[in-house]
């Protein structure tokens, strides 16, 4: 019978189904970060029960870590707390651990495939959301709950019902200055953000098929915002190509055998999806976002659309606005921007500095923007420094922090202040995401860069060579 | 983590009827950073319910006397965003053991499961009845019987069934969880992973 990718991934991995239930997954990879794992590993001690298989599970500290003077003690004493309680608990449990001040440490999505961690054909989860990351590998990773960590830390397994399948295709290619992101917003914004909620989505097409490593996983870190539990696009040679020669990636016969494998990793001919979206990557403009969900976005050449129009009943819509500060029938360009943020486990890599910075260069940061350029790793960071990047930002007035998760959800210091309006290449514009009070347009790290260096919402492609 | 286990529950209800209610409202980042499962339910809701100053806002729902239950009704779209399991131990902490909506983002609604919250998916068309009740009759009372699989507004009998597979409800209702059934087949899990392809 004809399988898709994700059923064949599923299935290999199912250790056995309870009937009228869920089935019992088994886990390839686990992630955990200091904010989610500490009442699992509670958990673990009042059952006295160990790690069934320690080498499975990656830690890394991001959520909750500072991005400037890393070498610091961390002042605030819960988060202090917090990653303590990791290093410790990755300590007894024989856990890898790549803390604060490691340089491995970094985003836990980003150093997951940066690493070789991420592999084609695995089951990978986290408990973040936005473990649909790694699907950009053709792996099934999507968020789980605390509870959930808990279970795979003691049995490698979670126990969950299988999703629908759902394949969103785009044909054609992409225009000048539209980038990953704005293909994800622009997905969200047509099937809103619960449109997705109970499929696991392969991403198919051309536009998939010529996007780059990490394009494709800001395509599927977004998964979640339309209520899916994943996004996964078949591995091919671009993927083989990241993969190859990283630290926990095979090697040689086993990188053989490995190849074989991932080679089957394709929906077969003729199988079949529960849904289908078809669109075309020429309809495709730089995207922004009104509102507050990610669905609430817009070609940054359009106007917010009225109450009428939209998916949210009047109401919640009116709140969303209200919350903006906006209004009905307004252009979204020429708005003013008090902060960017570039960064998160969504746009925190190298090709997303490589993108800022090719539109700053030879321009000036605006003088009333605030700009925080936030690396999704030490890894990140190096290249951007070996690359010239740094010196390009350095040279248009802008300065790199450290790496972490940061204003993405401003667990940190790192908060936008009340009322004030940021564009940011994050994940969520839901109200205070960002800081209490805080305004946020999400965006590509092109449009970042044009708000960073007019102080405006701008079309990139108007300051572009 | 166990729970107590639920059958029938007959309780007022709190309206909140707006849609795509995400985590990051439930129970914002910042409070995020304890180690321990307690507490949660002081800063559920936090920015709706207070304000900067920490002083509560009058016109959210959960600072008016007139509401109260275990039973909190919310809007299409409920509990998206981040997979934050805080976000259903707050709810939890706060006293509610029930969410009733009309959709229920994936990830939040297994956190519920997990530990003890049933969420209760109704028609749009019921959940604007069940609205219309409680702001009629703040005393109103709705039953959710787990057994029966039923939803039901006392006062005009009016009822609906909801979905819940066989395995959560028998957890749910005697507080078992997953990990007592994981552990039971761990050899069957470590012989399996003997088995995988890579």
């Amino acid at each position: 019978m004809s399988k898709t990718l994700f059923d064949k991934v599923w299935d290999t991995h199912v250790v056995r189904k309870i009937e009228g239930g869920p089935d019992v997954l088994f886990i390839d990879r686990h992630l955990i970060h200091e904010v989610t794992s500490p009442v699992a590993f509670l958990g673990l001690r009042q059952r006295d029960i160990r790690v069934l298989y320690p080498e499975r599970t990656f830690a890394t500290a991001d959520h909750n870590t500072p991005t400037i003077n890393q070498h610091l003690p961390v002042q605030d004493p819960l988060s202090a707390n917090q990653l303590k309680a990791l290093e410790e608990n990755t300590k007894e449990y024989g856990i890898r651990h790549w803390g604060l001040g490691h340089y491995k440490n970094g985003i836990v999505h980003v150093i997951g495939p940066e690493n070789g961690i991420t592999q084609p054909g695995a089951t990978i989860v986290c408990g973040d959301s936005h473990t649909s990351t790694h699907g950009a590998f053709g792996a099934i990773a999507f968020g789980i709950g605390t509870s959930e960590v808990e279970m795979v830390l003691s049995s490698q397994c979670i126990m969950q019902p299988k999703p629908k399948k759902m394949r969103i295709t785009i044909n054609g290619a992409l225009g000048k200055g539209v980038l990953p992101k704005d293909v994800a917003l622009f997905i969200i914004s047509k099937l809103t953000t619960s449109g997705a909620t109970g499929y696991f989505v392969e991403y198919a097409g051309s536009v998939f098929a010529q996007m780059s490593m990490e394009g494709r996983m800001t395509v599927c870190n977004l998964s979640i915002e339309m209520g899916a539990r994943g996004g996964m696009i078949a591995p091919d040679q671009v993927t083989f190509d990241y993969i190859k020669d990283r630290e926990f990636s095979p090697k040689g016969a086993d990188w053989d055998k490995a190849m074989a494998y991932w080679e089957t990793l394709k929906t077969d001919e003729g199988a079949v999806f529960d849904k289908e979206f078809v669109f075309e990557g020429a309809e495709i403009e730089p995207m922004i976002t009104y509102g507050t969900n990610p669905g609430m976005g817009i070609g940054i050449t359009k106007e917010i659309p009225d109450a009428k129009q939209a998916e949210e009943a009047e109401a919640t819509f009116a709140k969303s606005l209200g919350y903006m500060g906006f209004h009905e029938g307004e252009p979204m360009e020429g708005k003013k921007v008090d902060y960017v943020f570039v960064g998160s486990c969504t746009n925190g890599r190298i090709e997303d500095f490589r993108a800022f910075a090719s539109l700053v260069k030879g321009k000036r940061k605006a003088d009333d923007v605030t700009v925080w350029l936030v690396p999704g790793s030490h890894v990140v960071e190096e290249q951007i420094k070996r690359e010239g990047i740094l010196d390009v930002l350095t040279e248009a007035g802008f300065s790199l922090r450290q790496p972490g998760c940061s204003a993405c959800l401003a667990m940190n210091e790192d908060k936008i202040p009340a009322g004030k309006y940021a564009v940011s290449t994050s994940n969520r514009n839901f109200e205070g995401r960002q800081g209490p009070g805080a305004r946020t347009l999400l965006a590509s790290p092109l449009v970042a860069a044009a708000a960073a260096v007019t102080g405006k919402v701008t079309d990139p492609r108007t300051l572009l060579q | 983590m166990a729970y107590d286990s639920f059958n029938i529950l007959k309780s007022t209800a709190v309206p909140l009827p707006i849609e795509n209610v995400d985590t990051d409202q439930i129970i914002p980042a910042r409070f995020l950073k304890a180690t321990e499962r307690v507490g949660f339910g002081d800063n559920l809701f936090r920015d709706w319910r207070y304000n900067p100053d920490n002083t509560p806002k009058a016109d959210f729902v959960l600072n008016n006397p007139t509401y109260k239950g275990k039973i909190l009704v919310g809007g299409k779209n409920f509990g998206s965003g981040s997979s934050r399991e805080h976000a259903a131990w707050a709810i939890y902490d706060y006293g509610f053991r029930c969410v009733v909506s009309s959709f229920f983002a994936d990830i939040f609604r297994n956190n519920c499961l997990n530990i003890g919250v049933l969420p209760v998916q109704v028609s749009a068309g019921f959940l604007e009845r069940v609205f219309a009740e409680i702001y009629a009759n703040p005393d109103t009372d709705l039953e959710v019987n787990l057994p029966e699989q039923t939803i039901t507004l006392l006062a005009t009998g009016e009822q609906e069934s909801f979905d819940i597979n066989s395995y959560k409800k028998s957890n749910m209702m005697n507080g078992f969880d997953d990990i007592d059934y994981l552990l039971n087949i761990k050899s069957d899990i470590q012989e399996f992973a003997k088995t995988l392809p890579l």
